[in-house]
């Protein structure tokens, strides 16, 4: 899931304050999930700007509306009204939610109420950590199933570096090695020989060095005669 | 400070919480009757939003009053509540929202004593802050 963090209050007061018309838009998927930015996380964020505004003598309206994916079209259009009543979105959903809706209606300002942060995993409740890159070639099945990119610190295809000490890694010493983990994986697995083997050099154009990446399922496209189907019933 | 009297909302846990009530109730001394309280099941149930409602509608300040931490009658009910205390009042913090509005505090069904002093000291922080308004509650 995509692990995300709510910005400071003061710098989404900030981006707000010009405006009279606030939206504030969260999403019921992963921020939800990671707490920042489903249905509590904003109707506390609206309570908490609406005291703000009090002390600070604003006036200014602040709505909050949760959608179930704000990065799908036919779920921002539920709101769409509302979006174009403000003079500003406060998104609370992952950047994707974010630009989505400002992709959708260009002359609107939408805003980035969350820092999104990571592809992570729940590890336990209130505890997120990132495993995986999206580096567009995955080579776990070579690594016990422990991705080399985004655990290690310096993602070595060829591990450990000479600071592993320990099982901790020499960046910081309170995570986890990955080539620590790595190696206990494939001794439990008796494949340690996967240890000696030597991983190239990596094909990085398929991660975002590549530059921006679209994936494309020809079969689940519509063809321009569909499309235009799709418009008349639209 | 104003004539106005202060307006203190009390959520408290349904056990400890409202026997410990009961119990100052029946004292002699006398609590502030400005506080507003709320009986709910467990702190555990109270969310941060709850607090800031109560801020929002009008509450000058907010105490939380739940089971001693290691005689929860939920076992660890009172801890969710001083976590979720403890949140809200670093949200409040980043508002510019004096922080000391919001506290939570334990007892044991006998504390009738306890909830006297909670009450007057809500009520201290309340009237020393008065209401969330511009220029308003300084406390520095
Ligand atoms: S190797 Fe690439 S795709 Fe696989 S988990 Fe790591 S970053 Fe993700
Ligand atoms: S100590 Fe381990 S995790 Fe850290 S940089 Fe070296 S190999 Fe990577």
């Amino acid at each position: 899931m995509i692990v995300a963090k709510r910005k400071p209050l003061d710098e989404i007061a900030e981006m707000i304050a010009p405006y009279e018309k606030v939206a504030i838009i969260g999403c019921r998927s992963c921020v939800a999930i990671c707490l920042a930015g489903g249905e509590k996380e904003v109707k506390m964020l609206v309570s908490a700007m609406k005291l703000k505004n009090r002390k600070d003598g604003r006036e200014q309206s602040l709505d909050g509306f949760v959608l179930e994916r704000q990065c799908e079209k036919e779920w921002v259009k539920e709101v769409e009204e509302k979006i174009l009543d403000s003079d500003i979105v406060l998104s609370m959903s992952c950047s994707l939610g974010t630009q989505t809706i400002g992709d959708m209606y260009p002359h609107r300002i939408v805003v980035p109420g969350l820092n999104t942060a990571i592809f992570g995993v729940p590890e336990e409740q209130g505890l997120w950590s990132e495993k995986c890159l999206g580096c567009g070639d995955c080579i776990i099945d070579t690594t016990g199933g422990i991705c080399p990119i985004a655990r290690c610190a310096k993602s070595m295809l060829n591990g450990p570096c000479g600071g592993s000490s320990d099982g901790h890694c020499e960046v910081n010493l309170d995570i986890e090695c990955a080539w620590y983990a790595i190696h206990e994986r494939l001794k439990l697995q008796n494949r340690l020989e996967l240890m000696e083997y030597v991983r190239p050099p990596k094909n990085w154009s398929t991660s975002h060095s590549g530059g921006r990446r679209i994936i494309v399922r020809e079969d689940a496209k519509l063809t321009p005669h569909q499309k235009r189907g799709q418009e008349v019933l639209e | 400070m104003s004539e106005r009297r202060p307006k203190i909302v009390g959520f408290c846990c349904e056990k400890h919480g409202m026997d410990c009530v009961t119990l100052a109730a029946r004292s002699e001394r006398q609590y502030d009757s400005s506080v507003r309280l709320i009986q709910v099941p467990c702190t555990g149930r109270v969310d941060g939003i709850h607090i800031l409602e109560a801020l929002e509608n009008g509450a000058d300040s907010v105490f939380v009053l739940g089971c001693l931490e290691k005689n929860c009658y939920y076992d660890t009910g009172s801890i969710e509540g001083r976590k979720r205390v403890e949140y809200v009042k670093g949200m409040l913090a980043e508002t510019g929202i004096e922080p000391e509005r919001v506290e939570m505090f334990n007892a044991s069904s006998s504390m009738a004593w306890k909830f006297h002093d909670i009450v007057s000291s809500m009520k201290d922080v309340a009237e020393r802050l008065g209401p969330i308004r511009p220029g308003g509650g300084d406390s520095e």
